[in-house]
């Protein structure tokens, strides 16, 4: 069962009519069947509409919607044989950030991702996808075992942010983050990333210095969360729809901004809707990526990398 | 007093410049009334509990290196790509930091000496719009760290922001990696890459360059962080540790090498160059 979302409003109605209309009618009454083959394009029209011009607020919602897949589904849909490596080797295991070793259509790969839970006991577990400095850490020695061993790095990024927390600062969380980026750019192997629901600032970018990277098209990445941005720029918790606006937190406005290189389709109605074709999606579009990038030697790939972080902001 | 220097002495900023001889201040940390005039010869800190004030770009580059430094252009970058407006346009912030400020953007490098050794010092001055880190500064980060690697000298950078330029959204965080790119290539030179933190280094600014350099200098009491306070105890709805995250209780927990008063600063930044400068290196 979905869950719906506010402006989803008026799709929901109409499936409530289609189920109720179904809960009658036992397949006999050709009106009702009809009537029920109405309403139900009537439905896939709206949703695909309302989708179709979905703003930075509503595609904030649904970045993070409850039932959008989240690393574990795409560890199970769009990779095969995972072997999970836990632990930073300095302080813990953080299970913010999953990583381990992974086959993506055959090609053995690192893959390294955020994961916020799906229930109430394993987002606690997950610390709700906010990875502390021992999960970056895990991070930045799976990417240097992946370097040594030439296996290409795939991240999937999904946080609303670092965890702000007195033990995460203590512990050293901007320096875990910093050292994450630096890891990111110091690989002699070729890594993609793929925004998969929130890009949550420094706790995102962390796992996302890519050669390429790529964002589901209802996902969102952003400097500082929309409600965030209310607060402190508008004084006021209001005006996050406005913030997410006003900051161009989607897919299409990065790509056009350059600074992400690809859109990976979701199907109508959200990832949520059919998680498997969007892990297939995924799959397809990270597969395209590394193969392009295994063209380029080691210093080849270091050089692109440096000149796409290099070319933001200059003239 | 007349009603003028009334006025003006209740809206006194800890350095204001061009103080008058009689203006008074109060110091934020003591309580303790100060000559204005007294405060800024005695480097903005206070006689009396040693508070460490924020301090402007020239004082910096005049604190840290010898007379006859250069002070290098602000490079350009494009401005408000996201035609950003909060409750103002970003440009009239701009305009209004510029009008504020005697450098077009948050960092400024100058070029010089350090006791007669080489160096490239960056500034970041927090009251140009927070120190906050948009484009311009990542820009200012890589031509300084350009510049040492051409002058075969180390890069310095003091920093000072409450984290990164919301008003350029996105384009500001991708200055992370950017200058983290910067940060490598001085390494790749073998050139020693030297943070001095100040008050206040928060947010993506502590989470990207301020905490990759090869030695880590703090000035006392500074607020150093990545999480905002507020953010945090909303999170654990506790009260937080006394000094939290100041520069002593980074030192404690092994986050810095050093904290160093600020009228220790050069001679220890001189002491550094001397050991890190390099022997094959002319
Ligand atoms: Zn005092």
């Amino acid at each position: 069962m979905i869950s719906f979302l506010d402006f989803e409003k008026p799709v929901a109605e109409l499936e409530m009519r289609i189920a109720e209309l179904r809960a009658t009618a036992d397949g006999s009454d050709l009106d009702i069947e009809a009537e029920i083959r109405k309403l139900e394009k009537k439905s896939a029209a709206l949703l695909a509409s309302t989708y179709g011009k979905l703003s930075p607020w509503q595609k904030t919602q649904v970045a993070r919607h409850p039932q959008r897949p989240h690393f574990v589904d795409y560890i199970r849909l769009s990779f095969t044989d995972f072997v999970p490596l836990g632990g930073d080797r300095l302080y813990g295991e953080d299970a913010a950030i999953i990583g381990g070793l992974a086959k993506l259509d055959g090609r053995k790969v690192m893959v390294i991702g955020h994961e916020k839970g799906h229930d109430t006991a394993s987002r606690i577990k997950h610390n709700f996808g906010m990875a502390k400095p021992e999960g970056y850490r895990k991070a930045i020695r799976l990417m240097e075992m992946a370097s040594k061993f030439g296996l290409p790095v795939v991240t999937l990024v999904d946080t609303a942010g670092a965890f702000p927390g007195v033990e995460a600062e203590e512990r050293g969380q901007a320096e875990a983050i910093a050292r994450s980026t630096e890891a990111c750019l110091a690989l002699a192997v070729p890594m993609v990333a793929a925004i998969v629901g929130e890009g949550g600032s420094g706790g995102a970018v962390a796992i996302a210095s890519a050669n390429k990277v790529l964002m589901l098209e209802h996902a969102v990445y952003s400097v500082i969360s929309p409600e965030g941005a209310s607060s402190i720029l508008w004084r006021t918790p209001d005006k996050a729809a406005d913030a997410a606006t006003a900051m161009k937190v989607t897919a299409q406005d990065l790509l056009d901004l350059n600074v992400i290189d690809g859109i990976v389709p979701e199907p109508t109605g959200g990832a949520h809707r059919d998680p498997a074709r969007t892990a297939r999606a995924l799959a397809d579009a990270l597969g395209r990526e590394l193969a392009a990038l295994e063209t380029l030697d080691p210093a080849g790939l270091l050089s692109q990398r440096e000149d796409r972080f290099l070319a933001i902001g200059s003239l | 007093m007349s009603w003028l220097s009334k006025v003006r002495n209740s809206l006194s900023s800890l350095a204001k410049r061009d103080t008058p001889d009689n203006l008074w201040m109060k110091c934020p940390s003591c309580g303790e009334m100060l000559f204005a005039k007294d405060f800024e010869a005695n480097l903005s800190v206070c006689p009396h509990c040693q508070h460490h004030g924020r301090i402007a770009t020239q004082a910096r580059f005049d604190l840290l290196l010898d007379a006859g430094y250069v002070v290098l252009p602000t490079p350009k970058v494009p401005e408000n790509p996201l035609g950003f407006r909060d409750t103002k346009k970003y440009p009239d912030r701009l305009k209004a930091a510029r009008a504020a400020n005697p450098f077009p953007d948050a960092l400024t490098n100058a070029c010089g000496t350090v006791d007669g050794r080489k160096a490239v010092l960056g500034v970041q001055d927090f009251r140009f719009m927070g120190g906050s880190m948009g484009m311009a500064v990542g820009e200012a980060f890589v031509a300084g760290v350009e510049r040492a690697i051409a002058e075969n000298c180390a890069y310095v950078i003091c920093t000072a922001a409450g984290g990164a330029r919301m008003q350029e959204g996105i384009l500001s965080l991708m200055q992370m990696p950017k200058t983290t790119v910067a940060t490598r290539s001085l390494a790749a030179a073998g050139l020693p890459y030297i943070v001095i933190l100040t008050d206040p280094t928060t947010g993506g600014v502590t989470a990207s360059y301020a905490m990759l350099g090869d030695v880590q200098i703090a000035e006392p009491g500074a607020l150093i962080g990545f999480a905002g306070q507020r953010v945090i105890q909303d999170t654990i709805r506790e009260k937080l540790p006394d000094g939290f995250q100041r520069a002593e209780y980074l030192h404690a927990h092994g986050m810095v090498d050093m904290v160093v008063h600020r009228k220790d600063l050069k001679t220890t930044l001189a002491t550094l160059l001397e050991y890190l400068e390099r022997k094959d290196v002319a």
